[in-house]
């Protein structure tokens, strides 16, 4: 009898899932990034929207490495043991901020990441969960940052593309200098815990999530209908 | 009024407040401060104690108890099972030869056999409360000297009991009838043997059965002074036992100690009984000073001085010569010997029990408790006397050990003292494949490091023609790690004095260390415990809820503030007193308002790219102007 090949497992996995999606959910790591969470409101309220849940490991980078030295071996094993690579941050300079960068300089090394036998992430997704100060208008060829959401995360995008990852569109909450601390619960704090379940539970398209803009204002759109078994 | 007791504790406790700190603060140590205070309370001086001294001192001697029980609290069973050699090897030729010795003295000074043996005896002894607390105030305890005095000290209390077993022998009659509670009168002796060893299976199993369950449940009733009377309440049993069987009371406590050395309560007893022994020993210091008897000294002087000088010759000498048997090196001999030499508060019970059994003419005993009293108080000043003169000189001659011949040393690394401090820097160094050349003046770290293969050339760094030696012309940096600061100092100056191409990065004991020598151009200085305290400071906060980053660069801003203040001080520390602690107290201000980000003069390392308050403000503004239509 012959092995099965890769391609076969991963077909056979996908199919085992489906079937029986309570046994086999996907496992999400929330990687997330914050220099000042002390001042945080929209982050904050993310984190505590998700906390707990099963099958989900949220990693505070800046809590783990304070002075920015990455247990590179460490953060590897971590993305094996999940499916679902979820990058959490404010929208800093169009980006995320510094420890996000040095992890991505580190973690991703060639030959385990990407080029020639970098195959270990091969088949993982991958979005970004952000917060933006300006409001969605400002993100527009119009607006005075020029540019999208979804054209200034090219670098991610071709980041998760190279790691033959599935980038998916970003979940972003815009105008985060709006929300005051003195609000208690915010509308994309549901839609956050509905996303994170989908990708768990596999309720989710993953062509139509990777095409749409804001995963947090489509998210109806992008969910696929719970089979009934 | 001065028979009250109340009188009596107030005299006895104002010594402890008066005389105990001046003497402290003169560098004469705590235990002559108490002697000199006994004297000055005595009989013969103020007279403000009288006979009772005898009766006080007789109380006070349960310092020494509780003292050893402690001691044996701090000694595994394990740790004195490899001690057994100095104890029974070195203690015992000790208490033998110095007896011999001083009793051949007495022979040929005409004194019959029998009382010149029991003399010989009684001044083999040496004084545990003196010798112990001397060497703890010193922190010597430790060292391999301090060791051995202690060994011979333990071998002694452990003599006691043959050697009062022996006095009725010497006496002129055999006395039966004489009721003292060290003897064994009226028990055959194997009757003796058999209590002995009962007694001490006793207390090795109170300590190992009774304590713990007892210490239990006490600490289930929470009440700390019931743990205070249980600890009281051992030590005192044991020593009554003791006495009972005719054991030292001390000897039997320190057995109960060392039992208890592993049990879980031995910091609680360590801490219930300190304070106990402190007094108590602090009162029979004082009590052997208001012994001395002026008078009677008044009346033969020469005699008792030659007395003292003579015994504490003869036993120091025969301690120097043991201390070289038994591979010692010369300070640590020096210091057995100059610790032992005087005789101790045991020759006082021996000299009692001598009367008793008439080996000893009244007479001539007062004049033995005198010369007794006297060495025990000369004992502070030959500690003084060995620190001030005899150790620099027998470590000098220890360091006449050649400095070693460093060949062909051309490193671009040179570190001057290899300590705990030295060991980072140059473990790192050597790991990133630097080469180094390593100085060190202990002769014994030099030998432990060269096991590991760690070549270390033991020398003097302070001396020029060693730098040029170790390869300082060819060197590109010099790591001062030394631990004493004047040492440091010297050898920053020769350095910068000889090698002024050469960047010093140096270990500074405190901030006067500091600009010292920052003002002798030392490039880099670095204050030898800050880098542990500031790690320990953000551990803290973190402790504390704050987020780890966070703690990471508040500590960081907090540390460039405390390094700028610093240098800033060290300009007007030496001129301007006033405006160095009007400086220092800004500052403290200023780290304050550094931390909460308030003033913008004092922000250095801000991280406003992360504040998005003056954003909000902005954005309010914009969507204020924005919103024209109603909402």
């Amino acid at each position: 009898m012959e092995a099965p090949t890769g391609a076969a497992v991963q077909a056979l996995t996908r199919d085992l899932r489906r079937r029986s999606h309570v046994i086999l959910m996907r496992r999400v790591l929330v990687q997330f990034a914050h220099p000042v969470f002390e001042r945080s409101r929209v982050q904050r309220r993310l984190l505590d929207a998700i906390r707990g849940m099963e099958h989900l490991t949220i990693r505070d980078l800046y809590e783990e490495y304070p002075t920015l030295a990455i247990d590179v071996r460490r953060e590897q094993l971590l993305l094996l043991e999940h499916d679902v690579i979820v990058f959490q941050h404010p929208f800093y300079w169009y980006s995320a901020p510094a420890i996000l960068k040095e992890w991505q300089d580190l973690v991703l090394e060639h030959g385990w990441a990407y080029g020639k036998g970098g195959t270990k992430l091969r088949g993982k997704i991958t979005l970004n969960v952000i917060s933006t100060g300006g409001p969605e208008s400002a993100y527009q060829r119009s607006g005075y940052n020029r540019y999208t959401i979804r054209e200034l995360l090219a670098p991610w995008d071709q980041t998760a593309h190279l790691c033959g990852m599935r980038y998916l569109a970003p979940f972003t909450v815009h105008a985060a200098l709006r929300v005051t601390g003195d609000i208690e619960v915010i509308p994309s704090q549901r839609e956050y815990r509905r996303l994170i379940e989908a990708l768990r539970d596999e309720r989710i398209d993953l062509e139509r999530a990777a095409a749409v803009d804001n995963l947090a204002s489509e998210l109806d759109h992008v969910l696929a209908p719970r089979e009934v078994a | 009024m001065t028979d009250s007791i109340l009188f009596q504790a107030f005299v006895y406790l104002a010594i402890a407040v008066v005389f105990v700190p001046i003497a402290k603060r003169a560098g004469l140590g705590a235990v002559l401060g108490y002697l000199i205070g006994g004297v000055a309370i005595g009989p013969s001086v103020l007279g403000v104690v009288g006979t009772e001294g005898h009766q006080v001192m007789h109380f006070a001697e349960f310092g020494v108890v509780m003292m050893l029980f402690l001691v044996g609290l701090e000694l595994r069973p394990a740790l004195l099972w490899e001690m057994r050699r100095p104890i029974l090897g070195l203690g015992g030729l000790q208490v033998a030869i110095s007896a011999g010795v001083v009793a051949g003295a007495a022979m040929l000074l005409g004194i019959g056999w029998k009382p010149a043996i029991a003399v010989g005896l009684t001044f083999a002894m040496s004084s545990t409360a003196i010798v112990l607390s001397s060497l703890a105030e010193r922190n010597l305890l430790k060292t391999s000297g301090g060791q051995a005095a202690f060994s011979v000290l333990l071998m002694q209390d452990i003599s006691v009991i043959p050697i009062l077993a022996v006095f009725p022998l010497l006496g002129v009659h055999v006395a039966t009838e004489i009721i003292d509670v060290t003897s064994e009168a009226g028990r055959p002796a194997w009757v003796s043997a058999l209590l002995l060893v009962g007694a001490m299976v006793g207390v090795v199993a109170i300590g190992r059965f009774v304590v713990r369950p007892v210490f239990q449940f006490l600490a289930g009733v929470k009440l700390r002074e019931s743990f205070t009377a249980a600890a009281l309440l051992i030590v005192i049993g044991i020593a009554l036992l003791m006495q009972q069987v005719g054991l030292s009371p001390a000897l039997g406590t320190f057995l109960a100690g060392v039992v208890l050395a592993d049990s879980e309560y031995r910091h609680e007893l360590e801490s219930d009984i300190e304070p106990f022994k402190g007094l108590l020993l602090g009162l029979f210091f004082i009590s052997v000073g208001a012994q001395i008897d002026f008078p009677l000294f008044g009346h033969q002087p020469l005699t008792i001085l030659g007395v003292v000088a003579g015994t504490m010759a003869l036993k120091l000498l025969v301690l120097v010569a043991l201390g070289r048997a038994f591979n010692l090196d010369r300070p640590a001999r020096w210091l057995l010997a100059f610790s032992l030499a005087q005789i101790g508060e045991f020759a006082f019970v021996l000299v009692s029990f001598g009367v008793q059994e008439k080996i000893f003419e009244p007479a001539f005993a007062s004049m033995l408790v005198a010369a007794v009293a006297i060495s025990m108080v000369l004992t502070p000043p030959a500690f003084i006397v060995l620190e001030r003169y005899v150790m620099p000189r027998v470590t000098e001659r220890a360091e006449q050990r050649p400095h070693d011949v460093i060949e062909h040393a051309d490193t671009p690394v040179v570190i001057a003292g290899y300590g705990r401090y030295g060991q980072i820097v140059g473990r790192l160094l050597r790991a990133n494949r630097i080469p180094v050349t390593i100085l060190d003046l202990d002769p014994e770290m030099v030998d432990v490091l060269g096991r590991l293969g760690v070549k270390v050339y033991y020398g003097d760094a302070s001396r020029v023609d060693l730098l040029h030696a170790a390869g300082c012309e060819r060197a590109k940096l010099f790591v001062l790690a030394v631990d004493n600061k004047d040492e440091a100092t010297k050898i920053a100056e020769a350095v910068r004095h000889n090698f002024p191409h050469l960047t010093i990065l140096a270990r500074a004991y405190d901030r006067p260390h500091y600009w010292e020598l920052r003002a002798l151009g030392v490039h880099k200085v670095y204050r030898e415990t800050f880098g542990s305290a500031h790690e320990t400071a953000i551990e803290s906060l973190k402790q504390l809820g704050y987020r780890a980053h966070t703690a990471h660069r508040l500590a960081r801003r907090w540390r460039l503030h405390d390094e700028q203040v610093i240098e800033e001080l060290g300009a007007i520390y030496a001129s301007d007193r006033t405006g160095y602690w009007e400086r220092t107290r800004l500052a403290m201000d200023e780290a304050e308002r550094l931390m909460r980000e308030e003033d913008p003069n004092v922000y250095e390392q801000g991280d406003s790219g992360w504040d998005n308050e003056s954003l909000r403000a902005d954005n309010e503004v914009d969507a204020a102007a924005s919103t024209t239509q109603p909402s």
